[in-house]
């Protein structure tokens, strides 16, 4: 049985999947497409991770001078 | 044969290695390859274009197996040549394992921690908290139109 993190009540400990409410979602633009992964016990929120797979970076152009006009 | 003007190529990704250097008093901490970091920072934080050097300030906090400062950002390819743009994308991913943020962070500061912690860009995403869990952040594709730097 998959163990999951939690933090329940300000203390981590460990729970079984299945005793725990899993949902997930996920965000897709043009910066990024991101999934994220929740389990709620009791209805709470007691594990949260995330993964954000970034598509492009920054871009920085340069322009040379010209002699004259 | 005609001349045509225009930034050379070779310059662009002499840039992203220190080659050249126009200033007058700039003195480089070292000559070799530099350490990058990136540091996370939350939603409130007022990173932009105008951020100089990476500051504690607005910082997700220790946890788990993030540290304030950030985490070296494994720099493994040196800069290259895509069509007309230099590029420079660091490893694919990193992770930070057992992180709490209960409050939202969608910033991360690419910063020279060789040089001065001098800031070199600000990249944003969706919010995002962490209760017990993991975030990994993957680079783009190390392309003209991708790269996590390009200088065209």
């Amino acid at each position: 049985m998959k163990q999951i993190e939690i933090l329940y009540k300000g203390r981590q400990s460990f729970m079984p999947e299945d005793e725990l409410e899993k949902r997930e979602g996920q965000l897709d633009n043009d910066n990024e497409y991101t999934t994220w992964v929740e389990y709620w016990y009791k209805g709470e929120l007691v594990h949260r991770s995330a993964q954000v797979n970034l598509k492009k970076g920054m871009f920085a152009g340069m322009e040379q001078g010209d002699f004259g006009g | 044969m005609a001349n045509t003007q225009a930034i050379c190529n070779s310059f662009k990704t002499d840039i992203l290695q220190a080659l050249h250097n126009f200033g007058t008093t700039v003195t480089r901490a070292g000559t070799g390859a530099d350490t990058f970091k990136g540091a996370l920072y939350f939603a409130t934080a007022t990173l932009n274009k105008s951020t100089t050097a990476y500051s504690a300030t607005g910082e997700v906090g220790n946890s788990g197996s993030y540290t304030a400062g950030g985490i070296t950002i494994t720099n493994a390819t040196a800069p290259t040549l895509s069509t007309d743009t230099a590029v420079w994308t660091p490893s694919a991913s990193w992770t930070t394992g057992a992180l709490f943020s209960a409050a939202a962070f969608d910033t991360l500061l690419v910063y020279n921690s060789t040089q001065s912690n001098k800031a070199v860009a600000v990249y944003t995403f969706g919010s995002q908290t962490i209760v017990s869990g993991t975030f990994t952040l993957t680079m783009p594709a190390n392309s003209a139109a991708t790269a996590l730097i390009q200088l065209a």
